[in-house]
């Protein structure tokens, strides 16, 4: 594992920003800001015609690290330990898993629980007490 | 223009998983990682990224709602179900399980694209045919016991 500091100030910002975006998300077009069901709807079945605002919105994901690039010369900090197999196999997860529970860590753990949802609530703490346990499995019992 | 501001939002909410050290599995595995609370390696930052985001969009939300519309679309669009079926167990576990091996969910798998990652490209390809595996899945008749709408996106 990669050691990492705490960045109580720096991670509070980053994450008024993200809460920031969800109530511009929420005032401009009336939608959740969650990650998963956005792209998930960049493939068919079509439900509407809201295509090309997913896809700007996911280019503007996409476009953040490159405007760090070019603001500061240097890319933000990041560490991928994962092979490919291991990438391969918590992909699918990840994906499967947050269409199949309706929402990932931005739909259910940032818009639904600043909504008081009790389905979030209940699959926030689901993905939350499995993460942990894969880790702890991972790191500890091997 | 309704596209460009959402660009414009989609860049904002990449800042912010950046600016907040989600877009670095190590960042997040470390956070997950609980079992290095007594080894001195636990990474607590990730609780202050969520209390950030939330209390952000508890009061926007709570403001924003209280329009008669959205500026760009006709009415807003916010699940309004409150019932727990399996589905909002099985789906999230599956979803923690993935997180917790690559410290990847899709926000900041996303946004790693961006970095030029090889890693990101082979993460997001599978991610997405996992997306795409759950939505076909739905409409098999075995699973649609436990699957109440017959797309999951459906909330």
């Amino acid at each position: 594992m990669t050691a990492t500091s705490f960045t109580p100030v720096a991670s509070l910002a980053g994450g008024a920003l993200i809460g920031f975006a969800a109530v511009l998300l929420m005032w401009a077009t009336g939608r959740i800001a969650g990650v998963s069901g956005i792209a998930a709807r960049l493939f068919p079945p079509y439900e509407d015609r809201e295509l090309a605002g997913r896809v700007a919105f996911v280019a503007g994901l996409i476009a953040a690290p490159l405007l760090v690039r070019l603001a500061t010369g240097s890319w933000p900090a990041q560490v991928i330990e994962a092979g490919t197999a291991v990438l391969v196999v918590a992909g699918l997860l990840v994906g499967f898993g947050s269409v199949w529970g309706s929402g990932c860590t931005s739909g259910h753990g940032v818009c639904g629980l600043s909504r008081l949802s009790a389905r979030s609530l209940v699959a926030t703490a689901t993905f939350m007490a499995t993460g942990i346990a894969t880790v702890f499995v991972l790191r500890h019992w091997s | 223009m309704a596209v460009l501001i959402q660009f414009a939002i989609g860049l904002i909410f990449g800042l912010g998983l950046i600016l907040s050290g989600m877009s670095n599995p190590a960042k997040v595995l470390n956070f997950l990682d609980v079992g290095g609370i007594a080894a001195g390696t636990w990474d607590a930052s990730l609780m202050f990224v969520m209390g950030g985001a939330v209390a952000v969009t508890f009061v926007g939300f709570s403001r924003v709602l209280k329009l008669a519309r959205p500026f760009f679309a006709d009415r807003f669009y916010v699940p309004t179900r409150r019932d727990i079926d399996p589905r909002i167990i099985i789906g999230p576990a599956i979803f923690g399980v993935g997180w917790g091996l690559a410290g990847f969910c899709p926000g900041p798998a996303l946004t790693a694209l961006g970095f030029g990652s090889a890693s990101a490209v082979i993460f997001v390809a599978a991610m997405c045919a996992g997306m795409v595996l759950a939505r076909w899945s739905a409409h098999l008749p075995s699973l649609a016991r436990i699957v109440a709408p017959a797309d999951p996106l459906e909330t």
